[in-house]
């Protein structure tokens, strides 16, 4: 298959595994964060930790939109949905994690209108083929995703439907980074850049990264190549002791990001003076809301939303491993009463957060490797 | 253990770990004390002697949207799913019984058109319809049309196939490309805006596990068709039952590009997408070439049993990275965010 087979060609990958080993320094650690959860994914689908060098360290970010959301967005949600002329629409991504009373799947199994949709603007069709019903679209991602809610509220205002509304959950990326480097118990060398959020706003959103708190920072496509390149390019930086930004994705990231998208989010969006991020804590200007402009398709100020604040079981410790202090195996709960199926916290729901990755795809490799009892 | 969950979900349907956990916690122990108590783990039929014959039954309800799709409908399903679970036990299909549940207001050009589907299906199959039943419910409270096929086969002498036969070293095979049914079910509903040249494999299995035994029956330890939950959830099944490892290369697992390609897009994996007209077995090493020549030109060699991961499935690609592959965990949800 064109684009997918060519990165992921063992004779080629195997070279540059050689020269990454060539690369590195045996005297020391590296500990690079791979920023985006489609990355974490990728790291743990493809088993690129087996191609790598033990010293070099991969810490899992802050960028899996699932994982980030606080509970109480989802109960807020919810309750919206529960309404009876209410459907609530939102991306397979958000169907399993738990709100304080059960996830949107258990809350469908009990009757709530909730529908899984592929893009905003199938939510949008949905207002339209239901007009004596209110489609209310749970929105969620980085800049990835939140140029498709803006293009969908500007088509719905054009079109003036009126039974349409978005709930915006939508964050942004550089201030969960500023974040993650001012957490004082966090190390890191080097940054492997998120792709997709890349495609959005570039690479000139990062070059404080490498300007001012001098750590390199590369991004990276999402095939196992495209990821084993980005460490050689990061490991050239730290030898050559610079710290540049680099874009390995370039078939797919323009340096400058997407003019058209970025036109359509500064049409319908705002910055939130504050907003509260699972495991790193309320963020200022972290996150969008829609404008005054489009307030009438504006699921907040359309209903009467609660505000609801869960805090997370006390035994889970999300945080400590969202920021990369602690590995999802060091979790109290990991594996016992956190798993995919019942999963307590959202870094055990989404494919992209770094529990259920390990849970999936690393964690019984290691049981199996504990050597054979005679 | 007890089933404890309070609601039933749509994930206890999807064959996966929701499923099992409903069978071995609430039905198993309720309606089969017996072999509950002997830890039997449950084949694909169930074996009753019937004066010294032994006598394959099983059964298997069909609730599909769309109805029709390419490369088959409801009523092709519904005949050689239950052929297909005959088979794989090691039995020759000889008759089925048939029950309908409609929905008022179903257009009889539909309902004929399954029926007829059903009847073209078990004349292929060589199976034989020999009853049924047919029961309506008011409209809106059916999708359609269910169908349920009970199935009745005669056991091959001398074939002991099971979890329990299967050995370090052993190989597994598959008959052909995987995930066409489930991503050609996906692409027909139409909430994506996708198109695949691709068919349904719906398709009786009876020729190939004939030609398989034929060919290598002494060796042949484990037979199923990987429906719901696909490839990674039955040999999931297996490896907990057997206790071993299921060591799969990735690149030599046959799928189509189109399949590929739809789980590329949306995060799924092809191991765990359903299939309706593939073989799956674990034959011991010696016979491999022999089964594999036997099982037609599509057919791949995927793996070995190993006994380390104990009770879990490992994949390696090309280049020496693994990762374990679970049981399907409720419904394949596209990822898109």
């Amino acid at each position: 298959m064109r684009f997918v087979d060519e990165f992921r060609d063992p004779e080629v990958i195997n070279t540059v595994a050689e020269e990454i080993r060539w690369l590195t320094d045996p005297g020391r650690r590296y500990r690079f964060m791979e920023v985006c959860g489609g990355h974490t994914h990728a790291i743990y689908r493809f088993g690129l930790k087996d191609v790598l060098p033990e010293n070099i360290e991969l810490i899992h970010g802050p960028g899996c939109p699932v994982c980030v959301l606080p509970m109480g967005r989802i109960d807020d949600g919810l309750a919206l949905g529960r309404q009876p002329e209410v459907i609530f629409a939102a991306f397979g991504d958000m169907m399993r994690v738990p709100g304080a009373h059960g996830s949107p799947l258990e809350h469908k199994a009990r009757g709530m209108d909730v529908r899984i949709v592929y893009s905003p603007s199938d939510a949008l069709k949905l207002a339209r083929t239901n007009p004596d019903r209110h489609v209310m679209f749970f929105a969620i991602g980085f800049e990835t995703t939140a140029p498709s809610t803006a293009l969908t509220l500007m088509r719905a205002k054009a079109e003036g439907i009126t039974n349409f509304s978005v709930f915006c959950n939508h964050v942004t990326i550089i201030p969960a980074i500023r974040a993650i480097l001012d957490s004082p118990d966090m190390r890191l060398d080097a940054f492997i850049g998120p792709g997709h959020v890349s495609t959005v706003i570039g690479c000139r959103p990062y070059e404080w990264i490498a300007r001012d708190e001098k750590r390199p920072i590369v991004v990276s496509g999402f095939e196992p190549l495209d990821m084993l390149q980005a460490i050689v390019m990061l490991l050239k930086q730290i030898k050559a002791r610079t710290s540049i930004v680099e874009n390995q994705y370039k078939r797919v990231v323009p340096w400058e990001g997407n003019r058209a998208a970025l036109a359509a989010m500064a049409e319908v969006f705002e910055l939130r003076p504050f907003f509260e991020w699972r495991g790193l804590g309320f963020i200022s200007q972290s996150a969008l809301r829609i404008k005054e402009s489009y307030a009438q398709w504006d699921a907040e100020r359309r209903f009467d939303v609660a505000g609801v604040r869960v805090t997370d079981p006390k035994a889970a410790q999300c945080g400590e491993v969202l920021k990369g202090v602690l590995k999802p195996v060091q979790c109290k709960l990991f594996g016992r009463e956190c798993t995919p199926e019942r999963p307590v916290g959202a870094l055990m729901v989404s494919s992209e957060g770094s529990c259920a990755a390990y849970y999936n795809y690393e964690h019984r490799k290691t049981l199996g490797r504990q050597p054979a009892t005679v | 253990m007890k089933f404890r969950e309070p609601q039933i979900e749509m994930a206890h349907g999807a064959g996966g770990k929701a499923t099992r956990r409903l069978i071995d916690g609430l039905i198993a122990p309720l309606l089969m004390r017996d072999a509950y108590d002997a830890h039997e783990s449950l084949g694909d039929a169930a074996t009753v002697d019937l004066d010294g014959a032994a006598v394959a039954i099983t059964t298997d309800a069909f609730v599909v949207t769309p109805l029709k799709f390419p490369g088959g409908s409801i009523g092709d399903l519904a005949v050689n799913g239950t052929v297909n679970d005959l088979a794989v036990s090691g039995a020759t299909p000889v008759a089925m019984v048939v029950s309908f549940v409609l929905e008022a207001g179903l257009p009889t050009s539909i309902l004929e058109a399954e029926v007829r589907a059903m009847a073209q299906a078990a004349a292929c199959a060589g199976i034989a319809i020999v009853g049924g039943d047919t029961k309506v419910v008011e409209h809106g409270k059916a999708d359609q049309m269910y169908i349920t096929t009970t199935g009745i086969g005669l056991r091959r002498p001398g074939l002991l196939l099971g979890p329990r036969q299967v050995q370090p070293g052993d190989k597994i095979i598959v008959s052909g490309p995987i995930g066409d049914h489930g991503i050609t079910i996906l692409l027909a509903r139409g909430e994506l805006d996708l198109e695949a040249d691709l068919q349904s494999d719906t398709r009786s299995v009876f020729p190939l596990v004939e030609a398989l035994i034929r060919a290598a029956g002494p060796g042949v330890r484990w037979m199923r068709d990987p429906t719901r939950g696909g490839v990674a959830t039955t040999l999931n099944e297996l490896a907990l039952d057997s206790g071993f490892g299921i060591h799969l290369l990735e690149e030599l697992i046959p799928v189509r590009a189109e399949v590929r390609g739809a789980c590329e897009l949306l995060g799924l994996d092809p191991l765990h997408i359903a299939n309706e007209g593939q073989l799956l077995t674990v034959v011991a090493a010696e016979y491999a070439e022999m089964a594999l020549a036997a099982m037609g030109e599509r057919a791949a060699l995927i793996g070995e049993v190993k006994s380390e991961p104990a009770g879990s499935v490992l994949v390696t690609t090309g280049y020496g990275g693994s990762r374990i592959v679970d049981m399907l965990v409720g419904d394949p949800l596209p990822r898109i965010c």
